[in-house]
């Protein structure tokens, strides 16, 4: 599978070679370069400096031939955004975002985004531990 | 009409007074509380501090009795956002947004904003409008009839100088309004009107025909 993620935080990277170590084909976003020193040394993958809201920069980065778009900064509207670009504009087959605030994620969902928000499981999660 | 304005930097401020003036009622949405603080302090309680993109905040302005929301921060994708948690989950009828990238219009109407306003466009158009040479100046753009209203000045050595309206093959999409003449003044253009040297003609055109409509009537 050909893959983009755009922001290479501490999930992006990680994701990013998770799933470069399965043998996908892997090219990830940010607009900062010092991010891409969190990806594994043994990446294989394409980073790549841009803002992911732009769309040059996005088919620079081959959306157009990408089957997975993936919108995991730091900003919730910036994710909102660039993954309807990916969704509405480009076509991507299979479109996922992260959103923090779950008022947002739910609104989105219906809307037709794969959202997915990290708040929301992160705390159900911690309610089944402490209520074991 | 009640009206939310989000962001409440310089734009934010003159629209909320200019809206304040014209007996609108208006909510400021501001993050930044020094901001609200002089504001309230000016204006009155016209400002609640918060992230307008945020659904809480759009609840406690009352967003779901909104006539109309604008959103004017910096940044496109909040003003995107903002517009969209209006329209879809408070039935906000209408949406404004502005934008610092160009090439988001398109995509912020698809998406479901009424109007997308680009500050950068606004700013080149008026600045190239002062270049003598330039062609063919937006005047306004009229949204909902897809629409705009255009001037296109005539060179003297244009070669269409001297011929009569009827002469020209005008794009059947536009239509001269006004013409102009260099003396300052105006009249209505009709068939039989003679374009002269450096006449500034207004036409009601459409974005795809614009194009061919300035190259008529410049002769090029």
């Amino acid at each position: 599978m050909k893959l983009l993620i755009m922001g290479c935080g501490r999930v992006g990277s990680r994701l990013a070679g998770l799933l470069d170590a399965d043998g996908h084909e892997v090219t990830i976003l940010d607009i900062n370069s010092t991010s891409f020193r969190r990806l594994p040394s043994e990446f294989n993958g394409t980073p790549l400096i841009g803002n992911g809201t732009d769309m040059d920069v996005l088919r620079r980065a081959g959306i157009e031939e990408t089957d997975v778009f993936v919108a995991i900064t730091q900003g919730d509207n910036r994710n909102v955004m660039a993954a309807q670009i990916a969704k509405h504009v480009f076509n991507v087959p299979r479109v996922i975002c992260r959103i923090y605030d779950p008022l947002r994620q739910e609104l989105y969902n219906t809307l037709g985004l794969e959202a997915i928000s990290p708040t929301t499981i992160f705390a159900e999660m911690l309610k089944e531990r402490i209520e074991g | 009409m009640y009206i939310i304005v989000v962001g409440g930097g310089r734009i934010g401020y003159y629209l909320i007074k200019a809206l304040l003036d014209e007996g609108h009622e208006v909510l400021l949405i501001e993050k930044n509380a020094s901001i609200c603080e002089n504001i309230t302090e000016e204006m009155g309680s016209v400002c609640i501090c918060g992230d307008g993109c945020e659904a809480a905040t759009l609840a406690d302005a009352g967003t779901d009795r909104a006539d109309m929301l604008v959103a004017i921060t910096g940044d496109d994708e909040d003003n995107l956002v903002a517009c969209q948690v209006a329209k879809y989950k408070y039935n906000v009828p209408r949406t404004i947004a502005r934008i610092r990238n160009p090439r988001n219009e398109a995509i912020f109407k698809k998406l479901g904003v009424d109007v997308a306003i680009s500050s950068t466009n606004i700013i080149l158009e008026h600045i190239q409008e002062e270049v003598p040479t330039h062609p063919l100046t937006h005047l306004l753009s009229i949204e909902d009839i897809g629409q705009e209203v255009v001037e296109v000045k005539i060179p003297p050595e244009a070669p269409t100088v001297g011929k009569s309206v009827r002469e020209l093959s005008i794009p059947q999409a536009s239509k001269l309004v006004l013409v102009i003449r260099k003396e300052g003044k105006h009249r209505v253009p009709t068939l039989n009107t003679i374009i002269k040297a450096e006449d500034r003609i207004l036409a009601l055109t459409t974005p795809e025909s614009e194009e061919d409509l300035r190259n008529t009537l410049r002769g090029t």
